[in-house]
Formats: C-alpha cells, structure tokens, sequence
C-alpha cells in the first residue's frame, strides 16, 4: 500500500496538485493534512492564551480579598477564559485531528469539499481577532459569563457585540467543517470499509459532526436574539414585553448541552484507539459503542435544562430532566466497561499515549460522577453556581477532553512529523500535567462543597488554604504546557525516525502509509479488509 | 487541472477561502462598531459586503466552470448532494432555534406573566394582565395583529404555486423541454418576487414593529428571516435560469438546479410552519 501511493505522489507532483511554497502553501491550501496541522497549531496558541488567563483567575484567587483586579476585570477573564478554550482550543482541536486522521482512516484522497474546508479554518481568525481585541474596546472584554446570559449581555458594552459576532462567526466554520466531515465519512470511504468496520474515532466524529449541524444554528438564533434586544428594542428576554430572560438559558443550552458532548465524544474516539493499541487487544464490544455514542448524541437534545434547575421551572419539568440526565450514565458506563475489558489481561505497555488514555478513563469518569451527584435536582439546588460545578466541568474538559487531545497528539505525532517524540520528557508532561491537574481542581469540590460561589474574585477566608493549593496547581499546570509545547516542537524538528506502523500494536489504514504521511495519500483508493 | 473523471476531483490552491474570511471579518467588526455608533464602521461593512459579493460571484464562478467542464464524477456529485442536504438541515435548525421562543412564549413565559396557575405571585406586580395571544406583554400596548386570510393565505397560495411551477420546470428538464424549463423557472421567480412583494406591502401596512413585545419580536424575526431566506432563494433561482439559458444543464446532470430547488422547497415548507403559527393559530 506504501508504495503505491509514494509512486502516485511522484506523478501528482508536476500537476496542479503540486502545491505553494512558503505562506501561501498554508494560505491557499486544499490539503486535508496541512489544514489540520493548522487548525492544531490554532488550538495549541488559543489554549496557551486562555491558559494564561486562567493563571490570572488563580493569581487573583490565591488569597482572600481583591489583590490584582477589580472585580469587573476579572469577570473578563473567566469568561474569556471560557469562550477562548471551549470554541478557539478544545473544538478546533478535534476538528484538526478530524482533518489529519479521517481520510487517512477511511482511504479517502482527501476531504470531500478542501475550499470549504479551508474556509472552515481561515473563519477561525477573525473570530479569534474579534474575541481578543474586545479586551482593548470601552468598558472591557465581555464580563458576563461564557454563557450570556441577559440581562448581563444585554447591558454588556461594545465587546459584547463582538463576542456574539465572534460566535457567529465560529458557527459558521463549526457547521461548514461539520458538513465538510459527515460528507466525507459516507461518501468518501475505501472499498469494502462499511459503516460498522469504521474506525471507532471516525465513528465518533460522524456523530459529533451531527450533533454541531443541529446544534450550532440553535446557538445562532439566541445570539440573534440578543443582538436584538440589545440594539433594536426586541422583548425576547425583557419579561415587561411578555419575553423571559430563561427563554435565553433555554435555547443557548439546547445548543449547549449537545455542546459537551461535541467536546467529549471526539475524545471517546481518541480513547478507543489509543486504548486498543496499547493493550494489543481489539477494542471490546464494538458494535455497543456504537450504539452508545449514537446513544449519547440523542440524549444530550434532552437534558439540557439540567442546567437551569433554579430558575424556578415546574417540579415535572425539573424531574423529567433530572431522570433523562441520569439516562445518559448508561451509555457512557457502557463505553467506560468497553475501555477496561479491552484493557483486561491485555498486554499493556504504557507509553505516554497510554498514559495520557489510562488517566482520562479514571479522571473522567470522575467527572461524570460529579455529574450525576449535580443531576440530582435537591442537591444541585445547594451547588448551582459553586466550585464544585466549576470542578466537575474541569473534570470532563480538561482531565476528559483536553487531556485526550494530549493523548492524541502523542500517538499521531510520529506519523505527522515522521519523528518519535521524546518518550521521556513526554512522561515527564503527563505526570506533571496530571498532579498539578488534580492539584488544582480537586479541592474545589470541597470548596464548593462548602459554598463558595464562582465568578467571585473574592471569598470568605475559610476557603484560603483550597484556594492557594489550587491556585499552585494551577501554575504548575500551566508551566507544564509549556514543557509540551517544547517536545512537540523538537519531535517536529528531529528525533528518532518513526516506522509506518509506528505502534506496534496500531491497526488501521493510516498506518500504512509512510511516516512522515505524504503530501498526498490513498488518490487511488486502497481496499479495505 | 486534472480532468479525469473517473478519480474524484480535488481542486487545487485557491485563495477563495481567504477571502471568505476577510469579508466575514469586515462585517462583524463594521457591524460592531456601527452598532455602538462608531463612524469607522459603515465603510467597513460596505467594504465586507462588497468583498462577499465578490467572494460569492467569483468562487461560483469557479466551481460552475469546473462543473460545466466536466470535473465531477458520480461520486463527487454524491458529495454536494449530501452536503446540500445537511447544510438545509442545519437551516431547518436555525428556524427551530425562532419557533422554539415563540412556543415558549405563548405557553411558558406568558402564563407565568399573568399567573394564571396562581403560582408566580406575578399578579401582583401586573394586576390586569392575561395571557391571550398575541400580547407585547405586561407593559406594552399592541395594536393591529395579524390576521391570517387576507395577505398571508395568497402568499401561502404563491409560495405553493411557485414550488409546483418549479418542479413543472424540473420535469422539463428531465425530458430535455427547453421551452418549459425557462417558463417554469421564470414563472417560479415571479411568484417569489410578488410574495416578497406583498411582504413589503403588509411590513409597511403593520400597526406594530419589532419593538412591540414578544409578539413583534417573533412576528419580524419569523417572518423577516424568511422572507431573507425566499431572496436569497430568489437570486439562487435567477441565477440557474441564466445558466439554463446558457445551456449548463442536460437531462441526467444538473446538480445544480436540484439543490436551488430544494432549497426552495424548504423555504416553502417553513412558510406553512410559519402560516400555522405565526399567522393563523
């Protein structure tokens, strides 16, 4: 298979599949793995950025009392903080992999539409420009919250209408790549490869691509809705008009709650194949988690008012959303016993991918523990807006999300760069990450637990000693990124050569081409047994 | 460029999506500032929009060459037939995002005004409010709600007469009757040009705005983003019958008319959900 395709690369070269050079290589591209190498790199500064807002957060919560910003300013930075990681750094993270892996893993020549797909990736700038210049606009960056709500948004300044355009904007590129993905998965595959022999990653993100298509325009409509009210004397969510500022809360998490589970099911892809290779054992129970993906996908239209549990909604409401919320456990235990019965007397190595897979499995799952403690409607009256929801989402995104990206990064390197990485100073990242990771966020259960409410940039001197050991967690973790970023960028520039199959126990197609993958792979397709 | 059909076709370069990106900048950030009364702002956004004009003229352009030029196999017109599908869905979905305010409005946010279950203690804020529709709410005074059966049944007529018209023009094409595609697609535009015609028309005869509570809200945001949707469709339409003319088409291969003409159906099935509810219940 390797050597046809080098062969098809040599005749391609003289055509005009040959490509630019220098900045217009990335600029003009239509090629499925330099998008994604961009949409990665886009990921990784965003993440950066958000990050260090998040050491600001944690600086100015080192102690009771205010030490480094008014209150006003920190309301900017947890809510930036929110908006840059969910939608400039988890999201374009997966949608990257998606670029480099998918056609790579169904034999397709390349994505079904490379203009938009490159669309899908320039949107990203001006969204990103749009977001960090608010900072520098009067008034500040938007302050409400990453979900905002009115009336806050409402009242926000000029920031606020680029927050929402910025959005937007990104739902756009969200709804185009998606389109982009869904049309490759079902037209694109190689001969033989059926729905159900599908790699379980590409499995995952046909169902999250699904779920942006019907949950991005949602997210749309409230952000019209509230450029209305904000500048042409809508009443969408101003009850003396017969509007309700909860309508607001209700559609952003018909679109928001779908939102988690596009964070989480590319992750739950990443998981079943790291997890298979190490073990050397095929992934157990395929065909359920399938199922328990398509599951999840359909259930997360139903759960969203989970969210809004104190805003006063009829005890039928509140427990119909409290039962359909629990439901979801079901699929995700489903795919958290496949993990461990495929681990189960496999022949386990642990690599840092491994480890990186090995950890989410456990931090996650306590994430989604914390979940269901939060679905129980009594006792998430007591936590709506404390630390312990501010440690359970940190659970599932970071520990779930972003560390299956790390993960991820670390098992597909070698094929992208044609380098190992170092295998050393990667296990040094991941133990570092996950301490400081656990530092930081584990006391915030009890701290919330306690009471203390988020987005409050001051507290009550009981909570001081959680407080700075979370906020030393958090630098470390921080620092800890940067170690990262230093082994990705010496795997780029040198290192081991990397074989074809790079893992030895790896399946799938995109083993079998070279390592670095070339420009151009599968134009003829390969059949798939 | 590589014209054989039998491998699927991969465009090379382009500069197009770029493009795509400045303009959409250009927008957001004129729009913003014109929101908040900045005077950089309206050059901006006459500078996006005309970059999306081009944007939209020229990458057409370019894909309609490469169409006629036979650089789509089977398997690629398989991909914009999906790809037209979802893109439909995720509209479908941004008109769900609008019907699912107004149902909350009228049956959740509405009551719980009036307290009409006698759970709020809202009455006691607003003594004399009930929860009948249409209401601009508690504080607001509405004059003059739409009645179904005068302007908007003949635009529910006109839209339903335009999607048979369009799919008589279809047929034509199917059967290679170039006479009855031009009529029939000239006929669909014209019907669509009068619907948004009487738009205008009851727009301008309304007693109420969009600031007239949650009823003026849902009514324009409804009704004015369909109608955007019927213009748009309008354009897509025109623009097929000079291709037509031009002779782009033949019986088996004509993507491109097929996915306008979904995309007029579908703004034709939201025009009944919006008769329904809108309008009339």
């Amino acid at each position: 298979m390797s050597t046809t395709t080098a062969t098809h690369h040599d005749d391609h070269a003289h055509d005009s599949h040959g490509h630019p050079t220098g900045l217009m290589r990335w600029v003009k591209s239509t090629n499925h793995k330099d998008i994604g190498t961009m949409y990665l790199w886009f990921s990784f500064t965003m993440f950066l950025f958000a990050g260090a807002l998040a050491m600001l957060i944690r600086l100015e919560l080192f102690q009771p009392g205010l030490q480094f910003f008014k209150p006003e300013v920190f309301n900017q930075l947890t809510t930036l903080h929110g908006l840059i990681m969910i939608f400039g750094a988890i999201m374009p993270a997966f949608v990257g992999f998606a670029n480099w892996q998918v056609p790579l893993m169904i034999g397709a020549p390349d994505m079904a539409f490379p203009r938009l797909n490159n669309m899908s990736f320039w949107l990203l700038i001006p969204a990103a420009i749009l977001l960090l210049s608010s900072f520098f606009v009067p008034g500040g960056a938007a302050a409400g919250g990453w979900t905002m709500y009115p009336p806050l948004s409402v009242q926000g300044g000029m920031s606020v209408d680029m927050s929402i355009f910025a959005l937007h904007i990104l739902g756009v590129s969200s709804i185009v790549g998606s389109i982009n993905i869904i049309t490759t998965i079902f037209n694109m595959r190689a001969p033989g490869m059926t729905l159900m022999k599908m790699p379980m990653f590409v499995w995952t993100w046909l169902i999250t691509a699904y779920l942006l298509i019907a949950a991005m325009p949602v997210l749309a409509g409230a952000l019209t809705m509230l450029i209305t009210d904000r500048h042409f004397g809508t009443h969408f969510f101003n009850a003396a008009g017969g509007g309700d500022p909860v309508l607001f809360q209700h559609v952003f998490w018909f679109f928001g709650h779908p939102e988690v589970y596009i964070m989480i099911l590319p992750a739950f892809g990443i998981l079943s194949t790291i997890i298979p290779t190490f073990a050397r054992k095929p992934l157990f129970g395929y065909a359920s988690m399938v199922y328990a993906t398509a599951a999840i996908a359909v259930l997360s239209f139903v759960v969203w008012a989970h969210h809004m549990f104190t805003t006063g909604m009829p005890v039928a409401g509140q427990l119909f959303f409290m039962y359909s919320t629990m439901l979801i456990s079901i699929p995700t235990g489903v795919k958290v016993f496949n993990w461990l019965a495929t681990m189960w007397k496999g022949s386990m190595t642990f690599e840092t991918p491994m480890l990186f897979a090995v950890a989410v499995v456990f931090l996650f799952t306590i994430g989604g523990f914390s979940g269901l403690v939060c679905a129980i409607l009594p006792v998430d009256i007591q936590l709506q807006d404390t630390y312990y929801v501010v440690a359970h989402f940190h659970y599932v995104l970071f520990s779930g999300a972003a560390m299956s990206i790390m993960g991820g990064v670390y098992y597909w390197i070698p094929k992208w760069t044609g380098h190992m990485y170092d295998e050393t100073l990667g296990k040094w990242h991941f133990w570092l990450t996950t301490i400081a990771f656990n530092v930081t966020f584990f006391p915030m259960h009890f701290t919330g637990l306690a009471g203390m409410p988020r987005r409050v940039p001051d507290y009550s001197q009981q909570f001081a000693e959680f407080n700075m050991i979370s906020s030393l967690g958090a630098f470390a973790l921080g620092l800890a990124q940067l170690l990262f970023l230093y082994v990705v960028i010496k795997c780029i520039r040198g290192g081991a050569k990397a074989t074809n199959q790079v893992w030895e126990g790896a399946h799938g197609l995109e083993w079998t081409v070279a390592s670095p993958a070339p420009f151009h792979t599968f134009e003829t397709p390969p059949v798939f047994k | 460029m590589s014209q054989n059909t039998k491998s699927y076709y991969l465009p090379g370069p382009s500069f197009w999506p770029l493009i795509a990106s400045i303009a959409l900048f250009l927008l957001a950030g004129g729009f913003s500032m014109v929101l908040n009364k900045i005077a950089l702002g309206k050059p901006l956004m006459i500078a996006g929009g005309l970059t999306l004009a081009y944007l939209l003229f020229g990458w057409f352009s370019e894909v309609v060459k490469e169409s006629v030029n036979k650089f789509y196999n089977k398997q690629v017109d398989k991909s914009f037939r999906w790809g037209m599908g979802w893109f439909i869905f995720s509209e479908v979905m941004f008109f769900f995002g609008f019907f699912g305010a107004l149902f909350y409005a009228r049956n959740v946010s509405l009551p719980w005004l009036a307290d009409t279950h006698g759970l709020t203690g809202a009455h006691m804020l607003w003594q004399n409010f009930t929860a009948a529709w249409p209401s601009a709410g508690p504080s607001l005074k509405l004059e003059g709600a739409m009645k179904p059966w005068g302007l908007p049944a003949i635009n529910t007529l006109l839209l339903l007469t335009s999607g048979v018209t369009l799919t008589w023009a279809h047929w034509g094409l199917m059967k290679n009757k170039r006479k009855q595609i031009i009529i029939g697609l000239a006929l669909t535009i014209a019907l669509g040009a009068t619907f948004l015609y009487l738009q205008y028309t009851e727009y301008s005869e309304a007693a109420f705005t969009i600031k007239s509570g949650i009823y003026g809200a849902t009514f324009y945001m409804l009704t004015g983003f369909h109608g955007l949707h019927v213009t748009m469709g309008a354009i897509m339409l025109t623009i097929i019958l000079i291709r037509v003319l031009k002779g782009h088409f033949d019986s088996h291969d004509h993507f491109g008319f097929e996915a306008v003409a979904w995309y007029w159906h579908f703004v034709d099935v939201v025009w009944l959900f919006l008769f329904i509810f809108v309008y009339w219940l």
